[in-house]
């Protein structure tokens, strides 16, 4: 997958965790919880949700690498 | 024979919109069964039924607003006989309706009856016209519903990410809820007597228990911090009964069960509190696992009316990032509420020295009618001994 397909696909899960949100104004740079007001129960939700989808698991420590999702394709690309 | 009714789903609601119903004339349905969908400021919540019986007749029509208290349909126990509906659905009168209510109406049966179900899918009318508007055969969907019957809800999950509500309507949506959290909360601040204390947990002991556990598991099996706040706060109000109850006309009545509210804020203003049925006889992980459940729920708007309505003491968290303390605002007819800070490294003195260490600022609001600031301390220290033994959680 190129980074483009990774961030979209992030984007969709991210959309499924919070279907409140908009992915048509998420912004690559968007933070999870400054931008986006995710708490930390979204997260992890989100965490597992990206492991499922790409076999990726993160640890607790990594969650800073997926705080956006210019951060998480990069992130998530150089884990596949 | 019994009149089901509106439900009131929390202080803050005053009427309901029927938009879905998921039973029909001659089910049969049990103590918890979901049998609605009503719309309220909170969003839609699933009306559950709190006996067993025999749908008699469905007396409310979809798309009226209803205020509680207004007759939804018959329900006749086991083994009873039929009655004339117009005896058994009595027309009741609306409780401080938001707008005016022809009475009439509800005594009148659906307007029409339900369409001919295309290949003898079982769809309810709600399902059937917003899968014709969104243009889904019925037949691609799978039914969460009772017997697997087709809801609102699988038909909307089969829009795509990419086609949201419009922004003006969930600035309207964010807006109702803001109007209906000011009515509560102003009706909590004029009628209860609030009164607060605070204290500073160290969480070293939970923290570190906590990054052990949660090491060698993955994602789905992780604990939050917030479980453990929750379960350490459900703990203690099971001994100090006086901030677990409700408050009504006659006073004060404490609970046998700790159903523990769980504010979750939603993006763009909006919260909510559903409660966490007998949070203290539940493990971590499957209060983790409720608390994962009813954030997800609450965010798709699926909540129940029993955790909208049930809840005998509310937990509220800033998260992981904030500020230090937070003091909170008592839900009628609750009679306490804890608010916890954002946990970070905070001063603390050990041992007559000055040191940082990962703690939380836990602030309790009470209502005085029901106790006083000694009892209020009590509930902290106790909360904040459970959680210096986390393992025992």
């Amino acid at each position: 997958m190129t980074e483009d397909e990774i961030r979209r696909a992030y984007i969709e899960e991210l959309v499924r965790v919070a279907p409140d949100l908009d992915p048509a104004e998420i912004a690559g740079s968007d933070h999870l919880q400054d931008d986006l007001e995710l708490d930390s129960m979204d997260i992890l939700n989100l965490v597992i949700a990206l492991d499922k989808r790409f076999g990726v698991e993160i640890a607790e420590a990594e969650y800073p690498q997926i705080a956006t999702p210019d951060l998480a394709a990069g992130f998530l690309a150089s884990r596949m | 024979m019994a009149v089901f009714k509106m439900p009131s789903l929390g202080a803050d609601m005053e009427a309901g919109k029927l938009v879905e119903w998921l039973v029909k004339p001659g089910d049969t349905v049990k103590h918890g069964d979901i049998v609605a969908v009503v719309e309220t400021q909170k969003g839609a919540i699933e009306i559950e039924v709190f006996e067993d019986g025999v749908v008699e007749k469905l007396v409310a029509e979809l798309g009226q607003d209803l205020p509680v208290g207004a007759p939804l349909a018959v329900i006749k126990a086991p083994g009873e006989a039929s009655a004339e509906t117009s005896e058994a659905a009595p027309p009741v009168a609306p409780q401080s309706p938001t707008e005016p209510v022809e009475p009439e109406v509800w005594m009148e049966p659906p307007s029409a009856p339900p369409p001919a179900t295309p290949s003898g899918i079982a769809a309810s009318p709600a399902a059937k016209a917003r899968a014709a508007e969104l243009g889904v055969a019925l037949e691609s969907l799978t039914g969460s519903g009772p017997g697997g019957a087709i809801v609102l809800a699988d038909v909307e999950t089969t829009r795509p990410a990419a086609t949201p509500s419009p922004a003006e309507d969930r600035g309207a949506y964010i807006a109702e809820m803001r109007k209906a959290i000011a009515a509560a909360m102003a009706r909590s601040k004029r009628e209860i007597p609030h009164y607060y204390v605070t204290h500073t947990v160290d969480l070293s002991a939970a923290s570190d228990w906590l990054s052990a556990a949660n090491a060698n598991r993955p994602p789905e099996e992780r604990i939050l911090m917030g479980a453990l706040l929750m379960k350490a706060m459900a703990l203690a109000a099971r001994e100090e009964k006086a901030v677990n109850g409700h408050f009504g006309e006659d006073g004060f009545t404490p609970s046998p069960a700790v159903h523990l509210g769980l504010a979750i804020a939603l993006r763009g203003g909006g919260l909510v509190a559903p409660a966490i049925l007998d949070a203290d006889k539940k493990s971590l992980q499957d209060l983790m696992e409720a608390m994962r459940d009813l954030t997800m729920r609450a965010r798709a708007g699926r909540l129940k009316s029993s955790e909208m309505s049930m809840a005998t003491l509310t937990f509220s968290a800033l998260g992981e990032s904030g500020v230090e303390a937070m003091a909170g605002i008592i839900v009628p007819p609750q009679v306490a509420i804890v608010t916890a800070g954002a946990p970070g490294p905070q001063a603390l003195v050990r041992d007559g020295k000055v040191v940082a260490a990962q703690a939380v600022t836990l602030t309790l609001a009470a209502d005085h009618r029901v106790s006083d600031g000694r009892l209020g301390s009590k509930f902290l220290t106790a909360i904040d001994a459970k959680l210096q033994t986390p393992e025992e959680l």
